[in-house]
């Protein structure tokens, strides 16, 4: 099927919010070209498990696609047009399954040589959305904290080395009851701008306490559920299991019910996204580092959150897929050191996951090594590349920022 | 003697400035030796299989990253064999997972079947050495693949094969799983497996395929910064190993490259040194080393060459044509 022969009636197995969402644009999706129409119902087939910030963009995303007359939409779509499929994708059920096109899609652009061409296109599209739904004014300026080093008595590795070009090296920071002054901090900020799923707290090892307020992910509450998870996997891949495509599509389709969560409301939101992190994040099921690192990530993408706090904490030592799956895990072992340099980088990569968000320019990040008094500020109130060796503590710098 | 130096490495934490740290071998020791090509791209598809088997054929392959499928275009092996009339035993490739096992020899009709190379994957040969138990204090040399969960293949060698491979490389199923203990990684068993096939046989043509890094798909940066460490240690010793051999010192050319790179911090469609899917410059980018009698030490190629160019180059030295291949030989190590 082409998209010019959509019919309403075919979202029919749509969750009710994303049927309702497709049914009234199904108009201006009827023009769009096979290679791009799929990738955008794979968003609005999840609307109904999304985060705020991201229904409104899908919102404005179609808004801005019905607000093109017809001549401006052909010259829009003009470069995905262009892309080669050959035939046997119209007969996929893209409507119904649209991450099973998306995965075919890309694998024929790679194969054809047409990766290139395809991201450009898709560089270009986002540009020119960008362009025509400014983001309104945020309710406060963005805060991302990321604690790292739990567990490291000694360091030798330069922390912070792709960091300290953008803001200000502190190296006497009182490391005294620093993670509830950050943890409160946060906090603070979750009552005074009331947003859903605006204020995160994620941990590698153990949430604190009380989340107060912000939407709280740690490694350590999901523990039964990556176990469920693992084991399903293993069922799959074990001979006769169904292997690796029956693995695919089951990870695909992956509720939070199958796991043993809630699946209702708010919580069913959240719970949609931790099962995501688990199933489609690379390393998560080893790793806590890569846990919050890819976390982090997908909170900053997809809630866009006005405060992130991310604390990485020990993983265990290399672990492979294959021993995962074969449940020959030994007893696990801390490497506090590796995981420290791999927090850096997660730092590092948090920060330039928050600055793609809009209000960029205004954005401050904080990074503490726990318990000890190197900490890196990047603020709009601070210069670039310093390095400061006066005494001061985490709520003066909060204060700085 | 080609290594790739993989899977998958960036530019950053190796030759730019700040990832120099990493690969104090490979710059003290063999770029001074070597002609060192700045900007080696690869346009094909980012999977490491498909990669090495668009390296070793010259042409962009195709097919399925993950699939058990030969290449579609004659080998560097195929070519070598045919045109020259080497054995069977002149050319081997070593490994690192069972995805690799059918690169020695391609699908074309003209060439194919029995003229490709031997193909080692020494985890397969461990795994069924310690068929009979005893596996959990070698599994940090059975991993075998870190990109996806989606296909870990079965690493079950068979009981015939492992005797074979006792019998080429005169190496005992005692002494080699006792020599895998004192081993850290994987491809420490492929270099060891590539030095026994060195002793033994002498092949002319010796493909190693180095493949740690790709632990990066992990997660953990310190992995793969340990992964980048140890193939440049490795890189070394196959040269020293080069060296201090009589069937190789002196007449052996070694050609050392990344398959590519991987995803830029700062592109959105990725995850940084994580994956290789975005296809963006940073990933399709690297370098390679020759070195070896005749190749001119210390001299830097700045221009872009392609990753397709190695078989040509590889048939320039050997006299065969590769015929099929889509690259053009580097004159610069000609």
């Amino acid at each position: 099927m082409l998209p010019n022969q959509l019919k309403a009636a075919q979202f029919s197995g749509y969750p009710p919010l994303a049927r309702q969402l497709a049914v009234n644009r199904v108009l201006v999706l009827q023009q769009l070209p096979l290679s791009f129409l799929p990738l955008l119902l794979r968003e609005v087939i999840q609307y109904d498990w999304k985060f705020p910030a991201e229904r409104k963009e899908l919102d404005n995303q179609l808004a801005y696609l019905g607000s093109l007359s017809a001549e401006q939409l052909r010259q829009s779509m003009a470069p995905f047009a262009a892309l080669r499929l050959p035939a046997q994708f119209e007969r996929i059920d893209w409507v119904n399954e649209p991450v099973q096109f998306s995965e075919q899609l890309t694998a024929h652009l790679w194969a054809t040589h047409q990766i290139d061409a395809f991201r450009r296109a898709s560089v270009e599209y986002v540009h020119e959305l960008n362009a025509a739904t400014p983001p309104g004014p945020l309710p406060a300026k963005r805060l991302g904290i990321v604690l790292v080093g739990q567990g490291v008595e000694r360091n030798t590795y330069r922390l912070f080395r792709k960091l300290r070009p953008q803001g200000v090296y502190f190296t006497r920071v009182s490391a005294e009851n620093g993670r509830s002054i950050l943890l409160d901090a946060v906090a603070a900020r979750a009552q005074a701008h009331p947003i859903p799923f605006g204020h995160w707290y994620i941990d590698g090892g153990t949430e604190a306490s009380s989340c107060g307020g912000l939407t709280c992910v740690s490694y350590a509450s999901l523990d039964t559920v990556r176990i469920a998870l693992v084991g399903k996997m293993r069922k799959v891949m074990q001979a006769g299991g169904g292997g690796p495509e029956v693995l695919r599509t089951m990870l695909a389709q992956m509720k939070p019910q199958d796991l043993g969560l809630s699946g209702d409301g708010d919580e069913g939101i959240l719970n949609r996204f931790q099962v995501s992190v688990l199933t489609e994040g690379s390393g998560t099921q080893l790793f806590s580092t890569t846990f919050v690192q890819w976390s982090a990530r997908e909170v900053l993408r997809r809630a866009q959150p006005l405060t992130l706090l991310a604390r990485f904490t020990p993983r265990q030592r290399e672990q492979s897929i294959r021993e995962l799956l074969a449940g020959t895990q030994q007893k696990p072992v801390a490497d506090p050191q590796g995981s420290l340099i791999d927090a850096d980088m997660g730092a590092y990569y948090t920060w330039i996951n928050q600055q793609r968000l809009p209000g960029a320019d205004q954005s401050s990040f904080l990074v503490w090594f726990e318990n000890h008094n190197e900490a890196l500020a990047v603020s709009p109130s601070l210069p670039r590349g310093g390095e400061n060796n006066t005494p001061t503590d985490l709520r003066q710098l909060l204060r700085q920022m | 003697m080609v290594v790739t130096f993989g899977g998958g490495a960036r530019d950053e934490e190796t030759f730019m400035p700040e990832g120099q740290e990493n690969i104090p071998r490979l710059l003290s020791e063999l770029i001074p030796q070597s002609t060192f090509f700045t900007q080696v791209v690869n346009r094909g598809i980012l999977g490491h299989y498909v990669a090495t088997a668009s390296l070793a054929t010259g042409v962009y392959e195709t097919f399925n990253n993950f699939a058990a499928v030969p290449p579609d275009y004659p080998t560097v092996f195929e070519y070598f064999r045919k045109d020259l009339k080497r054995p069977a035993t002149d050319t081997w490739v070593v490994a690192p997972s069972n995805g690799f096992n059918r690169i020695g020899e391609s699908g074309n009709r003209a060439y194919g079947a029995g003229l490709g190379a031997g193909v080692i994957l020494p985890k397969r040969l461990l795994a069924a050495a310690l068929s009979a138990g005893g596996a959990s204090q070698y599994e940090h040399l059975l991993r075998d693949n870190y990109e996806t969960p989606l296909y870990t293949p079965e690493l079950s060698g068979s009981e015939i094969e492992l005797r074979q491979m006792a019998e080429i490389l005169k190496l005992s199923v005692s002494d080699f799983t006792a020599h895998a203990r004192s081993l850290a990684s994987p491809d420490e068993l492929s270099v060891y497996i590539a030095r026994q096939l060195m002793r033994q046989l002498a092949p002319s043509l010796l493909w190693i395929t180095l493949h740690d890094i790709d632990v990066a798909h992990s997660g953990a940066y310190s992995l793969y910064i340990e992964g980048i460490q140890r193939s440049d240690r490795l890189c070394a010793e196959i040269w020293s190993t080069i060296q201090s051999e009589p069937e190789y010192a002196g007449k052996t050319t070694l050609f050392i490259l990344p398959d590519f790179g991987r995803d830029s911090d700062t592109d959105a469609g990725g995850n940084g040194f994580q994956h290789h899917r975005t296809g963006d410059p940073l990933s399709r980018t690297t370098w390679m080393m020759v070195m070896g009698p005749g190749v001119r030490e210390n001299v830097v190629v700045d221009r872009a060459v392609e990753s397709t160019d190695l078989v040509p180059t590889l048939g320039s030295l050997f006299g065969f044509s590769a015929e099929l291949a889509k690259g053009k030989p580097l004159p610069e190590v000609l």
